[in-house]
């Protein structure tokens, strides 16, 4: 093996390890701390079916982001909705032709869709660089991180598109190289410089997804505003520190 | 009048270009030591010694209670959704206001002391330094928000500044920077049992008076009782009620609903005051004790039901909080909800057609609705979702034949705060509060023009003071905010009024 090979079959473990170490470290922790209040946002659903919806409502059509600001929805919902597709075409590279899902993912308009997904994406993501330059609002609550966030989705799409339309790659070396990180059965990289640029781009979104605004993503599910069933009355909710600030002086009894 | 400018009204709504600082010498007076010590804060509005390690000390300690603050610490992405949203940064301009600037004064202090990033790269996060400067800036940004949460309904992700203000202000509070306002109305409701610090005996009278003016005016003898024990129905509500214009009117409507349905309730001096300040400075402990003389005072008189009268933030604290802070309620009817809403208890009366009305009482007003903010995002009154905006309008239409809405994206769950909510309604933030009223101002103003709308009603006593306050700034009048059971008030008709009714205007017209 290569010795660039090896540092990438390193990276890429430790992007994992760090990525699904640190969202479950985050999620916990979520988790762990309590909501002590009632605050939905309301109106509210009254069933948890209810929230459900609303919260399926807010991931597919992005429903309140619309109510609010037509162009960032635009732009936003774009991009989401080719990472979703883009995410689906690249199963190809990490799904063995024996899957029971292969054939879904070598469908003709699965792999198409994926392809036009990244100019979809740069035109999505180039929206949101353009508001947050042009738009003194935006600009003013702007750090460098957020530039530099979407720089490096607009390079991971153009290096992506790249090697599509541009100077293409041994795709199937470098299936082998990632079905090989699967099975610990180590390949060589293809070592063309763009496919190294679009990987390294992706590991380095995958070292800071835990520590950044990325968290958006699991996050959303533990906004309490969100996720609260709006019955106050009807059900009693107390925290476990709220129960013992309780116990401490009985009032309540 | 002012020694500021009054923002301009326009027929559309118009977003200011950001300006920098313009706001940033508004703050409210500081707690001194008697206010602070009698809520368990320390400091005497100077920063208390070891402040930087108690500020960051408090803060972990809330994000380890908290689930809202820490999340909504991590998430937010700076799309910029919010950043128009909020009725100080559309009266002031200054680039604080916006939602998601106001939250970052926090969160870039949550950063460079409990976020990786921040502490190793915190020029490229835009994470800072605890120092006395970012201590006043907070006290005076995060007394310029009112905890009305139009910012996180246009939230992708339902971030909510407010609960970022709350835990602010208590962490302020903690290393001595408590608000003067708040702590000392706190203060007195620990003392002598409502803000305004009416005593028993004042009230009693007060109510007494109150009795002998319904029956001058319709002859009929309703009662307002105090501390009755056996009544069916506790009566919480704001103790501006007990006299200031146009509230006492909406407590009179109260009354005369009580009366004319038969049913038994009183007030009690124990619990003479809805409001619930422990809601504005975000301190749970408060709150609860605030809450608590209400369990107290229903437990004490052996009420069945509790009914709260018009009030925002005090609706939020019964409806969403009370059950919690101090529940469990099975002493109560179960029949009822607990606590209930004063206008879902007259839209039932109205419904059963057990109140005589007669609607041309109000003929000579033409009436809009202003939702209040916690009652449209923070509660509900009736039993399904959005009742918080159908009912009030239901029990106007009842009593008033002329009502027009404003424009719809200034209602319901997208209505702008009043400007003086939140803990700010004090006379130390008048630049703040007049130009906090600007997009409701704007959008009254337009109805008016539009339908001719004459009166505003309201069920909140924050949003009825502060509207007093403003109106006159904006070319209006102070009388044109009213209560909407003041409304409810004129056209009930109750059993053997109509005589009284006669005279009145016979001597009218004799005089």
């Amino acid at each position: 093996m290569t010795a660039l090979s090896i540092l990438y079959v390193v990276l890429f473990y430790a992007a994992i390890a760090v990525l699904v170490g640190g969202i479950t470290n985050k999620v916990m922790q979520y988790k762990r701390v309590p909501a002590p209040l009632k605050i939905p946002v309301t109106p509210a659903p009254l069933t948890k079916t209810g929230v459900a919806w609303r919260f399926i409502t807010e991931i597919v059509f992005f429903n309140s982001l619309f109510r609010s600001t037509k162009w960032t929805w635009l732009f936003g919902w774009i991009f989401h909705v080719a990472l979703l597709l883009a995410f689906f075409r690249h199963l190809r590279y990490v799904i063995s032709p024996d899957s029971f899902l292969w054939p879904i993912v070598s469908l003709q308009v699965v792999q198409s869709f994926g392809k036009y997904a990244g100019f979809a994406m740069v035109v999505g993501l180039l929206g949101l660089l353009g508001r947050r330059i042009f738009v003194d609002r935006v600009r003013y609550i702007s750090s460098p991180s957020d530039y530099l966030m979407l720089l490096l989705i607009i390079g991971i799409a153009v290096s992506g598109l790249m090697m599509n339309y541009v100077v293409r790659t041994d795709i199937v070396q470098l299936k082998a190289f990632i079905m090989g990180l699967f099975l610990f059965d180590w390949q060589n990289l293809p070592s063309d410089i763009i496919l190294l640029v679009h990987l390294t781009l992706v590991l380095i979104l995958s070292f800071i997804f835990p520590i950044s605004k990325l968290l958006h993503a699991p996050g959303l599910f533990f906004a309490p505003t969100r996720y609260q069933v709006d019955n106050p009355r009807e059900v009693r909710h107390l925290s476990p520190w709220g129960a013992e600030i309780e116990a401490k002086d009985g009032r309540n009894a | 009048m002012a020694d500021f400018e009054i923002p301009e009204t326009h027929e559309f709504p118009v977003i200011p270009t950001v300006m920098e600082g313009v706001m940033s010498h508004s703050a409210p007076f500081l707690a001194k030591a008697e206010f602070q010590e009698q809520l368990g804060f320390p400091g005497d509005g100077e920063l208390i010694e070891g402040w930087k390690e108690t500020f960051i000390a408090k803060l972990g300690e809330m994000l380890g209670k908290y689930r809202s603050l820490l999340v909504f610490m991590d998430i937010c992405v700076k799309c910029g959704a919010c950043t128009d949203k909020c009725h100080y940064f559309l009266g002031t301009g200054d680039a604080k206001n916006m939602p998601v600037a106001r939250q970052d004064l926090l969160r870039k202090v949550y950063r460079r002391y409990f976020t990786f990033a921040g502490k190793y790269f915190p020029k490229l996060v835009g994470a800072v330094d605890l120092t006395e400067e970012i201590i006043d800036e907070m006290y005076s940004y995060y007394h310029q928000c009112s905890e009305c949460r139009r910012c996180s309904v246009f939230c992708p992700y339902g971030i909510d500044t407010a609960e970022v203000t709350m835990a602010a202000r208590d962490i302020l509070s903690h290393i001595g920077k408590g608000q003067k306002y708040s702590n000392e109305i706190i203060g007195k409701v620990y003392k002598i049992g409502n803000n305004l610090g009416l005593p028993e005996r004042a009230l009693a009278d007060t109510l007494e008076g109150l009795e002998e003016e319904v029956e001058e005016d319709t002859g009929v003898k309703v009662r307002f009782p105090l501390d009755e024990k056996g009544a069916d129905i506790l009566l919480v509500t704001p103790s501006a009620d007990f006299f200031a214009e146009p509230h006492v009117d909406g407590l009179i409507g109260y009354a005369k609903v009580f009366h004319a349905a038969g049913v038994s309730w009183t007030v009690s001096s124990k619990a003479s005051e809805a409001a619930n300040f422990g809601l504005f400075i975000g301190n749970y402990e408060n709150m609860r004790q605030i809450s608590l003389r209400i369990r107290d005072a229903a437990k004490e008189l052996g009420v069945k039901r509790i009914i709260f009268g018009e009030c925002g933030h005090a609706w939020r604290v019964a409806y969403n909080f009370l059950n919690t802070l101090a529940g469990p309620w099975d002493f109560l009817d179960p029949n009822y909800p607990v606590p209930q809403h004063i206008l879902d208890f007259t839209l039932d009366c109205l419904d059963r057609g057990i109140l005589n009305i007669d609607k041309s009482e109000n003929d000579w007003m033409t009436l809009t609705f202003h939702d209040s903010c916690n009652v449209a995002r923070a509660s509900r009154i009736g039993s399904y979702p959005g009742s918080q905006f159908e009912i009030p309008r239901k029990v106007i239409k009842a009593v008033c034949n002329n009502f027009y809405d404003m424009a719809p994206e200034t209602i319901h769950d997208a209505t702008f705060c009043c400007g003086g909510g939140g803990g700010l309604l004090t006379d130390d933030l008048i630049e703040l509060r007049i130009k906090g009223a600007l997009p409701r101002m704007e959008a009254l103003k337009n109805v008016i023009e539009d339908k001719g709308v004459t009166h505003m009603a309201a069920i909140c006593a924050i949003c009825k003071s502060q509207f007093t306050k403003t109106l006159p700034y904006y070319g209006m009048t102070m009388d044109q905010i009213v209560s909407v059971h003041q409304l409810v008030s004129s056209a009930i008709i109750l059993e053997g009024q109509g005589d009284a009714d006669e005279t009145d205007a016979d001597t009218e017209e004799a005089a």
